[in-house]
C-alpha cells in the first residue's frame, strides 16, 4: 500500500510534530522508500506464529503494592521548563 | 600506561603506584588534547571526575578497593548521571541534568570508577555513524575522515585513542558492536536482561542492552562483573545468581564448535572484511575449534523487522518529550498543541523525527496486523532460527559489519544505506542473545575489520573465553591508530 503525502501529514500531526511542506515531501520520499524495505516482510507465511514480543517470554513481574519512592518534587521539576508553586505550567487548556 | 589492561591499572593503583587522581588527570590531559579534533565527548566535568578520583584514593588506601576503584571510566551520554548534563545526542536535552544515575552508573560509582565524561553518541541511539548527533560527528581515530561508527561511535573513538581506561554503550540494533568493530576494539552486548535499563534513556525498550566497550575480552569481562546484576526498578530485568564473566577466561577451545551462517558470508560482504574474518577462523581452527555449517534463513528479514519494531517503540518512548516536564519548549506558541508540535520539532533531529514517523505510522489504525504483529511473528522466526543452529555449535561467529569504516557523508540522505550497515548485528537484538566483536585485521584501505561471536542466551563468559583464547594468540587488539 503506497504512502501519500495526506498519510505522511496525518503521521505528522498524531506524532506532534510540526512539519512544512518541504520537510513533508522528504519525509514521503524517505519513508516510501523504507516501506519498499518492509514490504518484503508481506511475502513470508506467518501462520500459527505467535508474535514475540520480548527476548525472555517470562510474565511480568508484579511486586507489594508499597510506597518505594521518596518525594523529590522540586529536584525532579528544576528540569521543567516552566512551574509555580510546585506545578508544570502549559497554555490554558479549559477556558 | 595508557596501554595498560584493568588489571594492569588495578594492581598499579593497589601498589601505589600511581594515584587515581594522577591517573585521571593524565585522560583529561589526553582528552583536552586529542577530544577538540575527536569530538568522541559531549559534556566533561573535570572537577566532578577528580574529586570522584580523590574519593578513590581514600578508598585505596583504606583497604577498601574493589578491582575498579580508581579507574576512568568514560559514560555514554545515554546513561543518567546524577548532576551530569545528559543529552543522549539531542537538542531535545540540551539543558537536562540528570537528577538522578541509571543502575549502570550506580554500578560503576559503587565499585569506586571515576566517570571521566560523557560520550558523544547519534541521537537518541538511531544511527550507525555518529552523523546524527546534535553535537557534532565523532571522528574515527584511525582515519578522521572516516566514521566512528553508531551510535555508541564517541564511547569507541574514545577507547580506541586511549582517551579513557574503558567505556559504556548501548546496543539495540548493534550500537556497541559495530562501532568496535569500525573502530578496532572489542565490545558486548549482553543478553537481553541481563544489564538494567534503568536509567538509561529509552529508544526500543524489548531490543535495549547496555555493555562493555574496552581494548580486549578480559577487560569486557572485568567490566560485565559491575555492570551485570538484577534491580527491580527494570521490569525486564532478569533475577539470576551472580556470576564471574571472566571464570573460564584462561580454558582451551579444544572441540569448541564454531557455527558459520552461510548468510553472513554472501552478497553485499566487501571482500576485505570476508578475508580477515576467514583468516580469524582458521586461527581458531588452530586453536582447537571445529567448524560447523548452519542456517540461518530468516536473518535476511532482520532489518525490515527491526526497522518497524524498533520505531514502534521508539514513537512511544519518545513520547515523553512534550517540553512540559523536562527537555526543549519552544520559545513562542499560542495553544498546549502548539507548544507540543514545536518543541518536538525543534527538539528532534531529521533522523529521530523520521523514525518517530515511521513508528507512528505502523502502530495507526488499520496498520497494526498488517507492520506491527507481522514483524512480531517475523521475529519469533528469526529468534528460532539461532536455538535451531545452537543445537549443533557452541558460538556462531561472521562479520560484525559488511565494511570497514565509511567516510563522513558517504551515506549521504539515503537511510535504507545506512540501515544496511547493521545487516549482520540487528537479528541478535530481535533474538535478545549477547554478541561481540573484536578486533581481527584490516581492510584494505587500512581500516580495523570486527569478528561477530554470538553466543546462546547467558553464555557470555564461554563467549569472553572465545575471544580471550584469541586474543592470547593475535595481536590485533593491541593495534592503535597513529597520531594518539
Amino acid at each position: 500500500m503506497p504512502l501519500s503525502t495526506e498519510d505522511v501529514k496525518k503521521v505528522a500531526r498524531l506524532a506532534r510534530l510540526a512539519m512544512s511542506e518541504t520537510e513533508i515531501q522528504a519525509a514521503h520520499a524517505q519513508m516510501s522508500s523504507i516501506f519498499g524495505l518492509i514490504e518484503e516482510m508481506q511475502a513470508v507465511d506467518t501462520n500459527g506464529i505467535e508474535p514475540m514480543a520480548h527476548a525472555q517470554d517470562l510474565a511480568q513481574r508484579l511486586r507489594e503494592d508499597v510506597v518505594s519512592e521518596v518525594n523529590q518534587r522540586e529536584l525532579f521539576q528544576s528540569v521543567a521548563p516552566q512551574v509555580e508553586r510546585g506545578l508544570y505550567l502549559v497554555p490554558q487548556v479549559i477556558e | 600506561m595508557i596501554n595498560s589492561s584493568l588489571k594492569q591499572l588495578s594492581s598499579q593503583l593497589a601498589a601505589k603506584k600511581i594515584s587515581s587522581v594522577e591517573l585521571t588527570q593524565l585522560y583529561l590531559d589526553r582528552i583536552n588534547t586529542l577530544n577538540p579534533e575527536l569530538n568522541a565527548f559531549i559534556t566533561l566535568n573535570a572537577a566532578s571526575s577528580l574529586a570522584q578520583a580523590s574519593a578513590a584514593d581514600d578508598r585505596l588506601a583504606q583497604g577498601q578497593a574493589e578491582v575498579l576503584t580508581g579507574i576512568p571510566f568514560a559514560q555514554k551520554d545515554i546513561f543518567c548521571a546524577k548532576g551530569w548534563r545528559t543529552t543522549c545526542g539531542s537538542k531535545m536535552l540540551e539543558t537536562f541534568i540528570a537528577p538522578y544515575d541509571a543502575h549502570v552508573i550506580s554500578q560503576f560509582n559503587n565499585a569506586g570508577a571515576v566517570n571521566l565524561g560523557k560520550t558523544n553518541m547519534d541521537e537518541f541511539a538511531m544511527g550507525s555513524s555518529n552523523e546524527t548527533s546534535y553535537y557534532g560527528p565523532v571522528k574515527n581515530p584511525w582515519n578522521r575522515k572516516a566514521v566512528p561508527g553508531g551510535s555508541s561511535g564517541g564511547t569507541a573513538a574514545a577507547v580506541a585513542a586511549r582517551l579513557c581506561a574503558a567505556a559504556t554503550g548501548t546496543d539495540t540494533g548493534g550500537s556497541i558492536r559495530q562501532p568496535a568493530a569500525l573502530c578496532g576494539i572489542s565490545g558486548l552486548k549482553p543478553t537481553y536482561g541481563v544489564v538494567s535499563r534503568y536509567g538509561m534513556i529509552a529508544f526500543a525498550s524489548s531490543l535495549d542492552q547496555a555493555g562493555p566497550m574496552a581494548r580486549s575480552a578480559e577487560d569486557l569481562a572485568l567490566m560485565l562483573n559491575v555492570m551485570a546484576g538484577f534491580d527491580e526498578r527494570d521490569s525486564t530485568s532478569l533475577q539470576r545468581d551472580k556470576e564471574d564473566y571472566a571464570r573460564n577466561l584462561e580454558q582451551p577451545l579444544k572441540g569448541l564448535r564454531i557455527g558459520l551462517p552461510k548468510e553472513f558470508f554472501g552478497e553485499g560482504l566487501s571482500s576485505d572484511v570476508g578475508n580477515a574474518v576467514e583468516t580469524a577462523i582458521a586461527e581458531y581452527k588452530k586453536l582447537g575449534a571445529t567448524i560447523v555449517d548452519i542456517s540461518l534463513p530468516n536473518s535476511r528479514l532482520s532489518i525490515p523487522v527491526y526497522y518497524v519494531l524498533a520505531p514502534a517503540e521508539a514513537s512511544s518512548n519518545l513520547s515523553r518529550f512534550d517540553g512540559v516536564r523536562y527537555g526543549h519548549r519552544a520559545a513562542e506558541y499560542n495553544d498546549l498543541t502548539e507548544m507540543y508540535e514545536k518543541s518536538r520539532s525543534e527538539g528532534f533531529g531529521v533522523e529521530v523525527k523520521r523514525r518517530i514517523m515511521i513508528g507512528t505510522y505502523v502502530l495507526s489504525h488499520g496498520y497494526y496486523d498488517a507492520y506491527y504483529l507481522k514483524a512480531q511473528k517475523i521475529r519469533r522466526l528469526i529468534a528460532q532460527d539461532f536455538v535451531e543452529a545452537y543445537k549443533h555449535c557452541d558460538v556462531i561467529m561472521g562479520p560484525t559489519s559488511p565494511t570497514t569504516a565509511f567516510n563522513l557523508g558517504e551515506k549521504g540522505d539515503d537511510p535504507v544505506q545506512m540501515y544496511l550497515s547493521d545487516i549482520y548485528t540487528i537479528a541478535v537484538n530481535l533474538a535478545g542473545l549477547p554478541g561481540m566483536s573484536i578486533p581481527c585485521g584490516f581492510g584494505s584501505n587500512g581500516m580495523p575489520v570486527g569478528l561477530q561471536i554470538i553466543g546462546n542466551y547467558f553464555d557470555e563468559a564461554r563467549m569472553l573465553n572465545v575471544a580471550h583464547q584469541y586474543q592470547l594468540a593475535t595481536d590485533w587488539h593491541t593495534r592503535q591508530p597513529g597520531g594518539i
